[in-house]
């Protein structure tokens, strides 16, 4: 299993990432922006956190026209896997690849804590080991996760079981941090091949570190 | 020439920053103040006589960069 992690200028979760599939058994490649292609045995593209180009402009919106983005379109298209966390989620919405927005949170305010989330969908790579309704425990780090969809975007992505996890409490009560459409907290294509969330499963990797929940997440892709 | 892009989010998506500075101004006392919205604003030169084409090539960099189109919505002004 080959996890390859994209790095832009103000990256800085592509490390973490790195350390949590290894830990996990995979080998991974650290891939530079400038990049015009990706490793050809890439099983797993991963865009990682930070704040790529400073969030000048739009949080990801200068990303998107890195060289490497037209490798990450074309792997996509075929069906590649990606992964967007934090910052790579805002890469992939503005890029097109994923639905939605994501604004500035409801409070104005960076959130930086641990979140519990609901799984509201596993019939994908990525949440197959999780059962629906699991309540997980996942640090949360950001300042625009606040996501936006209209509402016929909304109707499609619960059409097709787009939405993968929701902002909860520990009881599995709806808990909204940033003000996001239904408390949505990561979504995936609607051929489920491209998927996106704020919160940092790779910072959830070890008990010490306040929870491990975040391997049974990133395991799905190693199945 | 000179053109002026404003970016603001669209009618209907929640504007917080444009909120926030309205209770502020409240606060301040300022209470005829009816609605606030929080934008930006993009100040170009560019290389180009031609008004129409000016304006239709900001047009495709308001679609393709300085405006997310899903939740903004932009004006153009060309200043003479």
């Amino acid at each position: 299993m080959k996890v390859s992690i994209l790095q832009f200028p103000g990256t800085n979760c592509e490390y973490d990432t790195k350390h949590a599939f290894e830990s996990l058994g995979a080998t991974t490649e650290i891939v530079w922006h400038k990049s015009e292609t990706i490793p050809a045995d890439t099983d797993l593209l991963v865009v990682a956190g930070g704040f790529s180009y400073g969030d000048y402009l739009r949080s990801g919106a200068i990303a998107k026209f890195s060289p490497v983005m037209k490798a990450v379109k074309a792997y996509a298209q075929n069906g590649g896997k990606v992964l967007g966390i934090c910052n790579g989620f805002q890469v992939l919405t503005e890029s097109g690849l994923l639905p939605g927005a994501l604004k500035r949170n409801e409070s104005l305010h960076f959130l930086s804590k641990h979140h519990h989330l609901k799984v509201q969908n596993n019939d994908n790579d990525f949440l197959m080991l999780l059962e629906k309704g699991d309540v997980i425990n996942i640090p949360i780090a950001h300042h625009d996760g606040n996501y936006y969809i209209d509402e016929a975007g909304l109707a499609e992505l619960y059409a097709n079981n787009q939405v993968l996890l929701t902002y909860c409490d520990a009881n599995g009560n709806e808990l909204n941090p940033n003000g996001s459409v239904d408390a949505i907290a990561g979504v995936c294509n609607k051929s489920k091949n491209v998927f996106g969330l704020m919160p940092h499963p790779e910072r959830a990797m070890e008990l010490i570190l306040g929870s491990n929940d975040g391997i049974k997440m990133l395991q799905g892709f190693l199945k | 020439m000179k053109v002026i892009v404003n970016v603001f989010l669209k009618n209907g998506v929640l504007d917080s920053q444009g909120k926030a500075v309205h209770h502020a101004l409240d606060s301040l006392h300022f209470n005829n103040v009816a609605d606030v919205r929080v934008g930006k604003q993009i100040v170009m030169k560019l290389n180009e006589t031609d008004e129409a084409k000016a304006r239709e090539d900001v047009t495709k960099m308001c679609e393709e960069l300085l405006a997310n189109t899903v939740i903004e919505d932009y004006t153009i002004e060309i200043a003479k």
